[in-house]
């Protein structure tokens, strides 16, 4: 394989969640994180999952990623059933979860490393490209820890597009970040996401970052973990996270979550 | 430079003070001996080749002994970790076996393997081994576990990860440990060659026990000297540049 095919533009990947169920036993009793969600995203879809914190958003997320299995239920990717961890989906964790003993280069290869059909020589090309996608070419060489935290989200991002997945996992990957730097991310997804052509599915807390990332929302409720309601996002991209249309969804998803979730006080921002 | 200056005041003044009792005369040669003296045996024992000789043996049995407790601690300490069975079971008796003082071997590899060679490997073996074991358990058992999903989501599995997850990830403990085993076996040496007399090797231990029994002060003195002086330049040239990198690359280490 050349550093062409590495770089081109695979098809983006269709996910099918069928009827999952995941529940949590421990010694406080039993949590049903996951009720016989079903939910079907199209190739090439950016989809945001919203809810109040313990809705089961990470789980589902994991189990898409096959680091979890369900309780009953499957996951499809492609048609095909997901058993495993696979190359084709990549996750991006709340946590940077880079490794601080590899350099920022180091990070990026990690997983191109384990990609066949590469030489290193085209594998370092590689991983120079995300670097330079992300904006952070210049720091390939640094520490992880003397980046700050939006850099190095963006080079867990580089990490994650490096092995060219199809599907782009993301658990509320910019939740710690300061509203500039998230603003700044949120064109760079937008952008890379249009370059990339990839299948997104985005956890996030915050509902204006779902309604200006997502071509469609989900609202989860807790406890048992179910979709409550779903809100498709007609606007035109790139969007900008303070536009007066982009407001008009968020207080519309907004409402319709504080109408689910007014007992307890939630976590949800708007 | 303002480090090592300050370093190398305070280690003459030491010495001069030291001389200056010495000179005193309150105190026998016997009981101490000034530092011209142990320079002087120094210098003698380094020209006749005693000291040479002595150093070198000891090295190859502390080399031996530490290179074999690494080479078994280390997996083993990743296997504890790894395994709830072998923490149960191997990693208790490692917690356990670790508080021995190392001399306390010594009667044990007499009986099993009178005055040899073997006995002497056998207590700096049990000396390093166990605390090996646990520092490299320690270490993988504060790996954060989204290290090792963050690779299975990359493709690593198997012994992919451990060598290149596990192992890095517990390095910074891992150091500690063979910095720690590095002690042990060195005071565990001392210890067996002190108490296990035998005619395959003459090393410092020896020569300190010889010097206890001819009344040569200043031959003890040196070679505690040569002791601390090896222990050091270890430390130095062994750990303290790997320690140097970790404290870069983690960021870790704020008092240098
Ligand atoms: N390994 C686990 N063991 C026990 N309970 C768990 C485990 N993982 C998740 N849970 C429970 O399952 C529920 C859903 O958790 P999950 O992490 O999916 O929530 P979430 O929607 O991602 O929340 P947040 O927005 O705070 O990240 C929570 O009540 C949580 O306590
Ligand atoms: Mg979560």
């Amino acid at each position: 394989m050349s550093i062409e095919n590495a770089l081109i533009n695979i098809a983006p990947e269709r996910i099918e969640i069928d009827g999952v169920t995941k529940s949590f036993t421990t010694n406080r009793g039993t949590i049903v994180a996951l009720d016989n969600v079903s939910v079907k995203v199209a190739e090439g879809e950016f989809l945001c999952l919203v809810g109040p914190s313990g809705c089961g958003k990470s789980t589902l997320l994991n189990i898409i990623a096959g680091l979890d299995t369900p309780d009953s239920g499957r996951v499809l990717a492609n048609g095909e059933s997901v058993t495993g961890p696979g190359r084709d989906r990549m996750v991006m964790f709340q946590e940077h979860a880079l490794f601080p003993w590899l350099d920022v280069l180091g990070n990026v290869m990690f997983g191109l490393r384990l990609k066949p059909g590469l030489n290193n020589k085209e594998r370092k090309e590689v991983a120079k490209y995300y670097l330079d996608l992300v904006g952070l070419s210049k720091f390939q060489h640094a520490n992880i820890h003397e980046l700050s935290g939006g850099m190095k989200q963006r080079v867990a991002l580089a990490r994650a597009l490096a092995p060219n997945p199809r599907v782009l996992l993301m658990d509320e990957p910019f939740a710690a970040l300061d509203a500039l730097t998230r603003e700044q991310l949120y064109g760079d997804i937008q952008r890379i996401w249009e370059a990339r052509r990839k299948t997104i599915v985005f956890v996030t807390h915050n509902v204006r970052e779902a309604a200006c990332l997502g071509d469609r929302v989900l609202l989860f409720s807790p406890n048992p973990g179910r979709i409550r309601a779903e809100f498709q996002v007609d606007l035109p991209r790139a969007r900008d996270i303070n536009s007066v249309e982009l407001a008009r969804y968020s207080t519309e998803i907004t409402t319709a979550l504080k109408g689910f979730t007014n007992k307890q006080g939630t976590e949800v921002a708007e | 430079m303002i480090r090592s200056i300050s370093s190398i005041v305070f280690f003459l003044s030491l010495l001069l003070s030291w001389e200056f009792v010495a000179r005193s005369g309150h105190y026998s040669p016997v009981i101490l001996p000034s530092p011209l003296n142990v320079l002087e045996y120094i210098w003698q024992a380094t020209c006749d080749g005693t000291l040479w000789v002595a150093t070198l043996v000891t090295m190859k049995r502390l080399i031996l002994g530490y290179g074999l407790g690494l080479l078994f601690g280390i997996p083993l300490g990743l296997v504890t970790a790894r395994f709830r069975l072998l923490q149960d079971t191997l990693g208790l008796l490692a917690l356990g076996v670790q508080t021995l003082p190392s001399v306390c071997w010594v009667p044990l590899a007499l009986l099993w393997f009178g005055q040899t060679e073997a006995a002497m490997l056998f207590v700096v073996v049990m000396g390093t081994l166990w605390s090996v074991i646990i520092a490299t358990n320690d270490g993988v058992r504060a790996m954060p576990p989204i290290y090792l999903r963050a690779a299975r989501t990359m493709g690593s599995k198997g012994l992919h990860t451990w060598i290149k997850v596990i192992l890095p990830a517990s390095l910074p403990y891992l150091v500690g440990g063979m910095k720690q085993g590095w002690a042990f076996a060195w005071r565990s040496l001392m210890a067996a060659e002190i108490f296990v007399t035998i005619l395959t090797g003459f090393g410092l231990g020896q020569l300190l026990q010889y010097g206890r029994e001819l009344l040569a002060m200043d031959q003890v003195v040196a070679v505690m000297a040569i002791i601390v002086v090896i222990g050091l330049l270890a430390d130095r040239l062994l750990f303290s540049p790997w320690e140097r990198f970790f404290h870069k690359r983690w960021g870790t280490g704020s008092i240098n």
